[in-house]
């Protein structure tokens, strides 16, 4: 990192701490903490569209699957609901895979003219027996209570678990997609990852035995001790004391916080210190080749669609371990909130702005994009109220902007982009040559 | 008889919404397709584009309501259309020349230009939110049906009434007057023949002292018209809200690489393909097998392949479909190197 990129660092702490003071430190704190999300995803990106020049649209898709494994991992089972549809369910889903399994050994079978017919047959086929047994067992889950439960439930297991499976469901289901869109041209890329991601998004949300859907699933477990115990903690004491507060609640809200923080942080230099050694590696040097001139790359043998694969795996599943993160700290699961311009295009924005191929600049982007996104709020509320002072307190001009003032953070964003692609192009911290 | 009433069921529930929506997806995958054709990028923020057109007509239209003007029956939106019109041609001229200009005389790749399309994206996102928030707004103030299913029963004596609303009427009209005035423009004047030349080699259009920013400017102005058009007929046939056009862009984009990038006629095509399959995959065909079947029968499946949840899923499969199996789409379109 230069100097240059340590002074921005340097600044975004200073803004943190400014926020801490002028503001409270909750704000701070709970602004820090999606920041290190913020970062860890944008490198999950970065290793995508920096290494690897991989147009993925579809970021907000791996986000809610590492989101709904936080949930699954956490939440205790439902033995009604198991009893009720849990055979059901597993019946579906072995003839899932003996369905995939009769469609590949088909298509090695038949003769080259006959293998689309016959997969489109198989597909069909196989598509309208599953659901004789997955709808009346979806029925039946749903049915089980379903003001309060209505679904599986999880596997009961502690949620920091979590942030390893919902990496690998990210993975898993990142190398299926690969599999099938990653010999697109760039900008194709991007639209069958945004139309993947949307895809997804209406799985969790209308898959209701599965994830409650629309009604939420909240009250997940949380990695944190229990609010009575972190009360007579010898750090707590000390860290009351020393910031010299009365209110016990508030600082434990922080002490919670600082918690998440600390794990965050553990987890952004675990992925950041790979991600750096990768960038590093002749691996990276390759990624760089294919990026820069994928024929070149290929003529001097490297496999680019292997290597794309391998690429885009990767990064969503750094992708899928913020989602799985990211639910853990809100501690609810809300398939309503997943938009592509907050999940998707945000993490551009932050890839972008930091420099694409850079992981200190990814890291910066997330800190810078996430502050902003934040503070935009406070921000354009003061700036239309400023604005329109001269109006009287029930114009409805004045209530309308001042109502309207939170979508300054939308139009921040696109102005924010386009004036970095325009003037520097590279990023905040360019990619070193 | 049975027959019949098998047929106005599908007419009723299947033909004319998706005939309706094809029409919509339509005239956006036109405008997608000329941009993909002559600037040669994916424009994202399209979806947008339409969006900011249909606020304008809706403002425009609230003033006339407020007014008192009314065209009744028709929906007063009608007259408001115009000025939506123009204001999106005012977001595409100078998207065009605060945006998309500065990178196509630097002749980026089209990643780059996509990529500043998001940006424009959330910037119209934004102004669109602020302006009119984020709530649906209902703006169909004209006659309802043209005919009700009531009295298309009491007109025929079947059992099934097919309805058919206004707006689809009105959908569909416009929508062809659109079509058909754009081919014309393409196939018959001069403006567009240097635009079909130049989307099909740009560089011998160039030679034949064709002016690259006529053409530019042209294909934007066509844009936001068709932009505002499809925007304000989806909104009046179902409703206006934000976020929709977003979600829209996965049909308009699935119709216009079905259709072969940067022709007309194939997004048209693919447009109604995608709207038919969209439709029909999330149709219950239920009551339709019902009436074929012996008498007093019905089916105990809904006879539904998805449901209605999953209707990108539809033009998404349709998407890679066509990636993988005919990249250049039905009618042949250009491939854009990167």
């Amino acid at each position: 990192m230069t100097s240059r990129g340590a002074l921005y660092f340097a600044i975004m702490a200073a803004a943190l701490l400014a926020t801490g003071i002028f503001q409270s430190w909750n704000v701070a704190f709970g602004i820090l903490s999606m920041c290190l999300i913020s970062a860890i995803m944008a490198l999950g990106l970065n290793i995508q569209w920096g290494y690897g020049g991989l147009l993925n649209f579809g970021v907000m898709g791996f986000t809610a699957l590492g989101a709904v494994t936080a949930m699954l991992v956490s939440m205790p089972p439902i033995p009604e609901a198991w009893e009720a549809g849990g055979a059901g369910i597993m019946v579906s889903l072995m003839l899932l895979i003996a369905t995939v399994a009769v469609i590949l050994v088909a298509r090695r079978m038949v003769p080259d003219h006959l293998r689309t017919p016959v997969t489109v047959v198989l597909v069909i086929a196989g598509f309208f027996f599953i659901r004789v047994f997955y709808i009346p067992a979806t029925e039946r889950i749903e049915a089980v209570n379903p003001a309060e439960t209505g679904y599986l439930g999880g596997l009961g297991l502690p949620i920091l678990l979590s942030w390893v499976l919902g990496g690998l469901v990210a993975a898993g289901a990142a190398w299926l997609i690969g599999k099938v869109a990653l010999g697109l041209r760039a900008d194709y890329l991007a639209i069958a990852t945004l139309g993947i991601s949307e895809i997804i998004i209406a799985i969790v949300k209308y898959e209701d035995w599965m994830t409650r859907g629309v009604r939420n699933v909240t009250n997940l477990p949380r990695p944190t001790p229990p609010e009575f115990e972190i009360r007579v903690a010898e750090w707590f004491v000390g860290m009351a004391s020393f910031l010299g507060t009365d209110d016990t609640r508030a600082a434990i809200a922080l002490a919670l916080k600082s918690i998440f923080i600390v794990l965050f942080l553990i987890v952004l230099v675990v992925v950041f210190w790979f991600s750096e050694r990768a960038l590093k590696s002749p691996w990276g040097r390759m990624m760089r080749a294919i990026r820069d001139n994928r024929d070149a790359a290929a003529a001097m043998g490297k496999d680019v669609t292997s290597r794309h694969l391998q690429v885009f795996v990767l990064g969503c599943a750094v992708v899928g371990v913020g989602g799985a993160m990211l639910t853990t700290m809100d501690g609810q699961f809300t398939p309503t909130t997943y938009i592509p311009l907050r999940y998707t295009f945000l993490i551009w924005v932050m890839v972008i702005l930091g420099g694409s191929g850079n992981n200190w600049g990814a890291v910066l982007g997330g800190f810078i994009i996430w502050f902003v996104w934040v503070q935009a709020e406070p921000f354009g509320h003061w700036f239309m109220d400023a604005s329109t002072m001269f109006m009287a307190d029930d114009n409805w001009l004045r209530q309308h902007m001042i109502s309207g003032a939170v979508y300054m953070r939308y139009m921040l964003m696109g102005v924010i982009l386009l004036t970095v692609m325009r003037f520097a192009p590279r990023g905040l911290i360019p990619e070193r040559s | 008889m049975e027959i019949l009433n098998a047929l106005a069921l599908l007419t009723n529930f299947v033909l004319i919404p998706a005939t309706a929506y094809g029409a919509q997806i339509a005239l956006g995958a036109l405008g997608v397709t000329l941009i993909f054709g002559i600037l040669r990028f994916a424009n994202f923020s399209h979806g947008e584009m339409m969006s900011f057109g249909a606020m304008a007509t809706i403002l425009f239209t609230w003033l006339l309501q407020g007014q008192g003007v009314s065209i009744h029956p028709l929906p007063t939106a009608l007259l408001g259309l115009p000025v939506g019109i123009l204001v999106a041609i005012g977001v595409t001229l100078t998207a065009d020349r605060v945006v998309f200009r500065y990178y196509r005389n630097q002749r980026v790749t089209p990643i780059t230009l996509a990529m500043a399309s998001i940006g424009l994206m959330f910037v119209l996102a934004g102004l669109v939110r602020f302006i009119i928030g984020p709530e649906h707004q209902n703006i169909a103030d004209g006659e309802r049906f043209l005919i009700s299913a009531f009295e298309f029963r009491n007109m025929t004596g079947l059992d099934e009434g097919i309805a058919i609303r206004q707006t689809q009427v009105i959908t569909f009209v416009i929508a062809l007057i659109a079509v058909v005035a754009l081919f014309w423009f393409l196939q018959k004047t001069r403006a567009g023949k240097a635009m079909r030349a130049y989307s099909d080699n740009e560089d011998l259009a160039l030679l034949s002292g064709i002016n690259p920013d006529r053409v530019v400017k042209i294909a934007w102005i066509i844009t936001g018209a068709l932009a505002a058009t499809a925007a304000t007929l989806y909104s009046l046939d179902k409703v206006y809200q934000p976020f929709i056009f977003l979600q829209m862009l996965l049909p308009i984009f699935a119709a216009t690489i079905l259709g072969g990038i940067g022709q007309p006629v194939g997004a048209v095509i693919g447009a109604f393909v995608v709207a038919y399959s969209e439709v029909m995959v999330t149709y219950a065909f239920r009551r339709f097998v019902g009436y074929l079947g012996p008498n007093d029968w019905v089916p105990d499946s809904m006879i539904q392949l998805m449901s209605t949840n999953y209707k990108f899923a539809v033009s998404f499969i349709i998407l890679v479909v066509v990636l993988l199996v005919r990249p250049t789409g039905i009618i042949r379109g250009k491939v854009i190197e990167r």
